[in-house]
């Protein structure tokens, strides 16, 4: 059953990734360069969109969404950074780079081919660093700003309505989206 | 109606809203989307393949496997179980995205005749026609950006998309960093030719 569900949402997220123009290297350096906001709109839309129906719905007890918060800690900002330096040259992330590569991209099945080089370097590596202050928590962890009703996330808007938080946010994304010119 | 899958790109706005969707149906009925993730598993194979002892049954770890390999040992040998499993949710979810990939390709009419699927328009009119260069830089990026995104636990599926979605601090802080770094890299690297 999971598998099945697996390929109709690969499929789909698949499919969606491709037409929103995110496989598109042009596309995606545009963005970064502040030239071409097509991209930076369906982002902030996507996000606000999607928070501020599944706080709502999650408070109204219409879904029960299986909610994963991941940790924050020092890594995930310097990871950030060294990422952003990669994605800035590409032009690809994880996920657009697979789909790039399925619609027969040759520089996003290079760009894979580099990822695994580097998810193995990284293997290889993290032994020797995995007790530093890059893996030192912020902020107590796994912690978001909207409550999300799991016992074991910390929250920091804590007693505020979660849809009045996460939704607040959500509207100002979604305004950002439309008010974003689509060029510069 | 026009049939979405023949179309180049969509609209921003229904655009917007079928990202959205896809998180938000995802995180309700499985678990959130993430990618990178499955980088390692996909080396993890393999490596195993060539290295029977990577991957062993332990019964004192909680999901019954460890590794010699520190990384796909952590959190109790979760990924180490995986490696042992591809046939898991999260590691199709991604092959069938090669699929979507291909599916929409396919269907597309009116193609962009302009781009060969190795030099983006941006990198002829900055950078120049060596598909050599191009093939060299996106090889360095891929390495780069998986890197970063093993360290920092996630990529712009797992920590900008589903992270932001569910107002996380690791989601809003991965996106900031990622900014930080990425803009000035795109605007000093693609900056115009002399001519």
């Amino acid at each position: 059953m999971s598998v099945l569900l697996a390929i109709v949402f690969g499929l789909l997220f698949g499919v969606i990734l491709h037409k929103v123009g995110a496989a598109n290297p042009h596309r995606l350096i545009n963005m970064l360069r502040l030239k071409d906001f097509h991209l930076m709109k369906v982002i902030f839309f996507g996000i606000g969109f999607s928070s501020l129906l599944l706080f709502v719905f999650s408070a109204a007890g219409v879904i029960e969404p299986n909610f994963s918060v991941k940790t924050a800690y020092i890594g995930v900002g310097i990871g950030g950074i060294i990422f952003g330096i990669g994605w800035a040259i590409s032009g690809f992330c994880p996920g657009t780079s697979i789909v790039g590569a399925g619609a027969g991209r040759k520089d996003a099945l290079v760009f894979v081919v580099g990822g695994l080089v580097g998810a193995f370097l990284y293997m290889l590596t993290y032994g020797s660093f995995k007790s530093t202050f890059l893996f030192d928590k912020i902020l107590g962890g796994k912690v978001t700003l909207a409550d999300t009703g799991v016992e074991k996330y910390h929250v920091i808007a804590e007693g505020i309505s979660s849809s009045l938080v996460a939704g607040g946010i959500a509207i100002v994304m979604i305004v950002i989206a439309i008010i974003l010119p689509k060029s510069e | 109606m026009k049939c979405l899958l023949k179309e180049r790109e969509w609209d921003w706005k229904i655009s917007g809203v079928a990202l959205g969707l896809i998180f938000l149906v995802t995180v309700m009925v499985v678990k959130p989307i993430g990618v990178s993730t499955q980088f390692v598993i996909l080396d993890g194979i393999f490596w195993k393949s060539v290295s029977s002892e990577l991957i062993v049954k332990d019964d004192k770890s909680k999901t019954g496997y460890a590794s010699s390999n520190a990384y796909l040992n952590k959190s109790s040998g979760k990924y180490a179980q995986n490696v042992d499993n591809p046939l898991n949710y999260s590691f199709v979810f991604v092959i069938a995205m090669i699929m979507g990939g291909f599916i929409s390709a396919k269907f597309t009419k009116n193609k962009d005749e302009e781009d060969d699927g190795v030099l983006p328009q941006v990198w002829k009119d900055t950078i120049g026609n060596s598909t050599t260069k191009r093939y060299i830089i996106v090889f360095i990026g891929g390495v780069l950006v998986l890197y970063g995104a093993r360290m920092a636990g996630g990529c712009s599926s797992g920590h900008m998309m589903s992270g932001m979605m569910q107002t996380s601090i690791s989601g809003y802080l991965f996106a900031i960093a990622t900014f930080i770094s990425s803009v000035p890299t795109a605007m000093y690297f693609f900056s115009k030719k002399e001519s």
